[in-house]
């Protein structure tokens, strides 16, 4: 299919509010989304050629009203229904808002259906290809190219995760405001996942580029939209937002990484930096701080550096401190050590590094190994650090971070001085 | 995370005869264990391939040889103790899923409809850089 990618643009952005009309008017979120998956194909197919509708989204809800009325007649469904209705008690499906709602329902809509597909019953890969579905607007074959699995095994995990939202009985509407906190903790983790996930694509001459990490961007920016006053999730879209803004400076022609201290900052969208710093600049006094906000900093002090030489390294130490204390994860405290190797030497990093090494989640951990060679080859210990460079690689998991590591032991074995230390490691 | 998982036919390891001394009834036992596998991982959204491989004595060994002819031996031959019968690539949320989806395999039936015990290798796929970095 060879559709207008302003058509796409469009239904993208319609899909979630329409999903969002019939899943609150039939409190049946999968049978909605079947409805909505059914009116975006016939848009996509009739569109091109007829024109778009005077009024795209209320053709959308139409044609998807109909099928949902077909499904929701077939006797299986009905009987589903019945259990659902009977679940939910009564009052919950009084509220049938018009045809044609203000602005103010879709926004909300597109926040309930983020909680509702950042639902905790949800394993995090189910989490993550229902909101592409289900809030993104992506097709179930591009989300499956996206992840390099099979339409069919993308197709099974999202309607797998739509039994699951329906076994929970949970009605479509915003959850409790204690729960709340919670679940936007999961929203943001899901939208986090989503983001790293993003550089696995390097996608060929397809339909429309799924490019995940945009992907990422969009939604975490329609988030922050929707909750403007909310500092962690503005502080999730200016960590996105400086991440990737080095991004097409981290790799080299094979794949390989390209450490910090080696890439060619000229390169770096200045504009994405620009409003990366000025939203972690407003978020950060307006509290209460969380971990995106810290790390949103940490990214922004990097990003603004000409060199890693005149890189405020006392104040990245500082917010590796505050994070530490935030989230307190083993892999914190390792960048946390590499910092302090930055502002006091090698030796005080190393000393970190050992502090670290009893740790479970760190013990054989190919991090520590790279952590610990970058910090010999900056004290000159080139033996140790070609050792723990072999030894990171043997156990790293990601090809380009393996290439990046051996590469660096080749190196130093074949005795050649190469760049400046590059312990600078975020 | 993708995981490869190897299914060996080890001579070393277990005490099965051959697979063509089995009744049908055993065969057929084995293959609906296989299909049901395979059925399960795609209803898990956790399938993304897998195949079975011809025997040993349709197996190639290739190499370059001068200006890049294939030399072509036959092999692995009929005295390996080793030989991989089949693979599957699963894309499921843990290794430790990875380790239950291997240990499921390796309990094909085989002659009595005995769990044969195959040794099943779980390979990680390698994966693209981690964001922080």
């Amino acid at each position: 299919m060879n559709t207008d990618p302003r058509i796409e643009d469009l239904l993208r952005e319609l899909a979630p509010q329409v999903l969002g009309v019939l899943s609150r008017r039939f409190g049946d979120f999968a049978t909605a989304e079947d409805a909505v998956q059914e009116a975006l194909l016939a848009a996509a197919t009739q569109w091109p050629t007829e024109g778009l509708p005077a009024n795209p989204r209320g053709w959308l809800i139409q044609v998807g009203y109909r099928r949902m009325i077909e499904l929701v007649r077939g006797e299986q469904a009905r009987r589903r229904r019945e259990d659902l209705v009977a679940r939910q008690g009564p009052g919950d499906r009084q509220y049938a808002p018009a045809a044609d709602e203000e602005l103010t329902a879709e926004r909300d809509d597109t926040l309930v259906l983020l909680f509702l597909c950042c639902h905790p019953a949800l394993t995090p890969t189910s989490a993550v290809a229902l909101t592409l579905r289900a809030v993104g607007g992506l097709s179930t074959s591009e989300i499956a190219r996206a992840f390099l699995v099979p339409e069919a095994t993308m197709a099974q995990r999202i309607s797998r995760a739509k039994h699951r939202i329906r076994a929970s009985g949970l009605p479509f509407r915003m959850p409790e405001a204690a729960e709340r906190p919670d679940r936007l903790i999961a929203v943001r983790q899901v939208l986090y996942l989503i983001f790293t996930e993003g550089h696995t694509s390097t996608a060929g001459p397809d339909l429309r580029r799924v490019d995940l990490a945009a992907e990422a961007i969009r939604l975490a920016r329609a988030l922050h939209t929707l909750l403007p006053d909310d500092s962690e999730s503005a502080g999730l879209l200016a960590l996105m937002v400086l991440t990737e803004a080095r991004g097409p400076s981290r790799t080299g022609p094979s794949g390989e990484l390209i450490s910090l201290a080696d890439q060619d900052r000229s390169r770096w969208d200045a504009t994405a930096i620009a409003e990366g710093v000025a939203l972690v600049t407003q978020a950060l006094p307006r509290g209460p701080v969380g971990p995106y906000q810290v790390q949103a900093a940490i990214a922004a002090l990097h990003d603004e550096a000409p060199s890693t030489q005149l890189t405020d390294w006392p104040q990245i130490l500082a917010l590796y401190e505050v994070l530490e204390r935030l989230v307190g994860s083993p892999v914190v405290a390792l960048n946390r050590a590499v910092a302090t190797a930055m502002v006091h030497g090698p030796a005080a990093g190393l000393a970190a590094l050992d502090a670290l090494t009893h740790d479970p989640h760190l013990a054989g951990h190919h991090r520590l190994a790279a952590a610990r060679a970058h910090l010999h080859e900056m004290a000159g210990d080139q033996a140790q650090a070609i050792a723990d460079y072999r030894a990171a690689a043997a156990r790293a998991s990601s090809r380009p971070e393996q290439l990046y590591l051996t590469m660096r032991a080749a190196r130093l074995a074949s005795g050649s001085k190469g760049d400046p230390p590059a312990a600078a490691k975020p | 995370m993708k995981y490869m998982l190897l299914m060996q036919f080890s001579a070393a390891g277990t005490d099965f005869p051959s697979i063509d001394t089995w009744t049908q009834d055993e065969v057929r036992a084995h293959i609906a264990f296989m299909g049901e596998v395979n059925e399960k991982l795609t209803a898990a959204g956790e399938w993304v391939d897998g195949q079975g491989l011809g025997g040993p004595q349709q197996a190639r060994i290739v190499r370059a040889g001068e200006g890049g002819v294939p030399v072509v031996t036959e092999g692995p031959f009929a005295e390996t103790k080793e030989f991989l019968a089949g693979f599957w690539i699963v894309d499921c949320e843990s290794p430790q899923r990875a380790v239950e989806l291997a240990a499921h395999i390796s309990t094909a039936p085989g002659p009595g409809g005995r769990p044969l015990n195959m040794p099943i290798e779980v390979h990680p796929v390698m994966s693209a850089p981690p964001q922080e970095l």
